[in-house]
């Protein structure tokens, strides 16, 4: 046993790059597809409607530990494919994220009345004009909350990808714990890191909202 | 050749016939005022002369030009063709002058450099020049009605639709926009409005056309529909608005 040092704070930091990949990982790859989830939702096609809720279920029915040992562990023995550990963590992140932000997107679509796609539509502006310019902004003022907190979720679930032998934020927390057994310490360390991430999360949503909306 | 041209129009909403083979000319330059209890077909006909409902059948012509839902050229000919709605649809998250400009610039209809001026001479048409710099909510009712006006004005429409538009409105709010659809007339605009504004068809409208039950029941010109209706429906109609 030894007592917690500057070293256990700086591989606390380090740990911190794996939680930030993880997040721009799922984000990069979770944000179109759950635009094209949200879009398929709101189709004016009832199979491609039903095949995009489909999807949303099953993902969220599904626990995230669930999606990343199925591909981690499952892929190699249902489908005979050895996946790396990074591609298996940013695939299960990726759908979680698209499930989840596909709901909540398609939700702030559907806020939107009606009336202003029709206003739009008849002044002559185009599908995608009306889309861009009228429903879109709308939409996003309305989905803003929610998308940060679903964002605020998954930083925090990134947590999960230690089990695959990722040592993120969470995972370096638990290894200086037992190095320097001082989890109180460590750990209110870690739960700060996290908060500090989080924190300026929620304040600049505030901000985006309020600009979004500078009627108000 | 009229302006509009429906012919023999029928719509149905499910098992609900709501047009039962309405015919009607509008000429260039007419205002018409379609009146008729609600239910009589008033609304959905405008909204197909408009192409957004298709008709079952018959045929709707507007300069020639036959309208349905997916007509290859509809975003131009909505572009042509204005309709203002009873609850105004302004966009919320755009200022005054952007709700005028937007279209006609994403359309092409003008370039950046000429789109304030644009706003601002519609707006002052609606006399509404000062809010150019607003947003929609800070409106009241008649002045949104007012901008929505002026926003279908920007796209120089040569014909202009108008579906109830006084009817979300409080009373002494109903003038102001009623003033504004005056003087369109006297400029000269062609003119279909559905409303229940008694005394402005009278006084503006060149032609009533009164609905009932799905199809045009009685037309003609204001003082003579008013003062000797044809039909019994129209009468008690009529007794029933006063």
């Amino acid at each position: 046993m030894r007592s917690f040092s500057l070293i256990d704070l700086v591989s606390l930091f380090a740990a911190l790059r794996w939680t930030v990949v993880l997040v721009v990982l799922a984000l990069a790859f979770g944000a179109p597809l759950a635009l094209g989830l949200a879009m398929g939702r709101i189709s004016r096609f009832a199979g491609l409607r039903w095949a995009m809720a489909g999807i949303i279920q099953v993902v969220q029915s599904v626990p995230l530990l669930g999606l990343l040992f199925f591909f981690y562990f499952g892929m190699p023995v249902f489908l005979g494919i050895h996946v790396p550990a990074l591609v298996a963590v940013t695939v299960a992140y990726t759908l979680y994220t698209a499930a989840f932000l596909g709901e909540i997107w398609r939700g702030g679509l559907e806020a939107v009345k009606l009336a202003q796609w029709e206003a739009g539509s008849c002044l002559g502006l185009s599908l995608w004009q009306q889309f861009r310019h009228i429903i879109a902004p709308q939409a996003l003022r309305l989905s803003l909350p929610p998308t940060v907190g679903f964002l605020v979720q998954l930083i925090k679930g990134t947590s999960l990808a230690s089990i695959l032998g990722f040592v993120e934020l969470a995972r370096a927390g638990q290894v200086v714990s037992a190095a320097t057994f001082q989890p109180l310490l460590t750990y209110a360390l870690v739960a700060a890191i996290y908060f500090a991430l989080c924190l300026p999360l929620t304040l600049w949503s505030r901000s985006l909202e309020a600009r979004l909306d500078g009627s108000r | 050749m009229a302006l509009v041209e429906i012919r023999d129009v029928h719509k149905k909403f499910g098992r609900v016939d709501v047009l039962k083979g309405v015919s009607l000319d509008v000429e260039e330059g007419e205002i018409v005022t379609i009146i008729g209890r609600s239910g009589s077909g008033k609304s959905t006909l405008l909204r197909c002369i408009n192409a957004l409902e298709s008709v079952d059948a018959g045929e709707i012509r507007v300069e020639g030009q036959k309208v349905y839902a997916g007509m290859p050229d509809l975003k131009k000919f909505r572009q042509h063709v204005g309709i203002v709605f009873q609850a105004f649809n302004l966009f919320p998250h755009l200022k005054v002058e952007r709700n005028i400009t937007l279209a006609p610039l994403l359309t092409g209809r003008i370039d950046k450099a000429k789109a304030r001026a644009l706003a601002l001479d519609v707006l002052t048409r609606v006399g509404l020049a000062d809010k150019i710099d607003a947003w929609p909510e800070q409106l009241s009712g008649g002045q949104q009605q007012r901008v929505a006006i002026a926003r279908c004005l920007a796209m120089a429409p040569h014909l202009m639709l108008f579906d109830e538009v006084t009817s979300a409105l409080d009373p002494e709010l109903v003038g102001e926009v009623l003033k504004v659809m005056e003087a369109m007339a006297k400029q000269g605009m062609t003119m279909i409005l559905v409303t229940h504004e008694m005394g402005f068809a009278r006084n503006v409208a060149d032609r009533i056309v009164f609905m009932h039950q799905g199809r045009v029941w009685e037309q003609g010109p204001p003082a003579k529909l008013f003062a000797n209706p044809e039909t019994s429906e129209l009468a008690s109609f009529i007794a029933s608005a006063k």
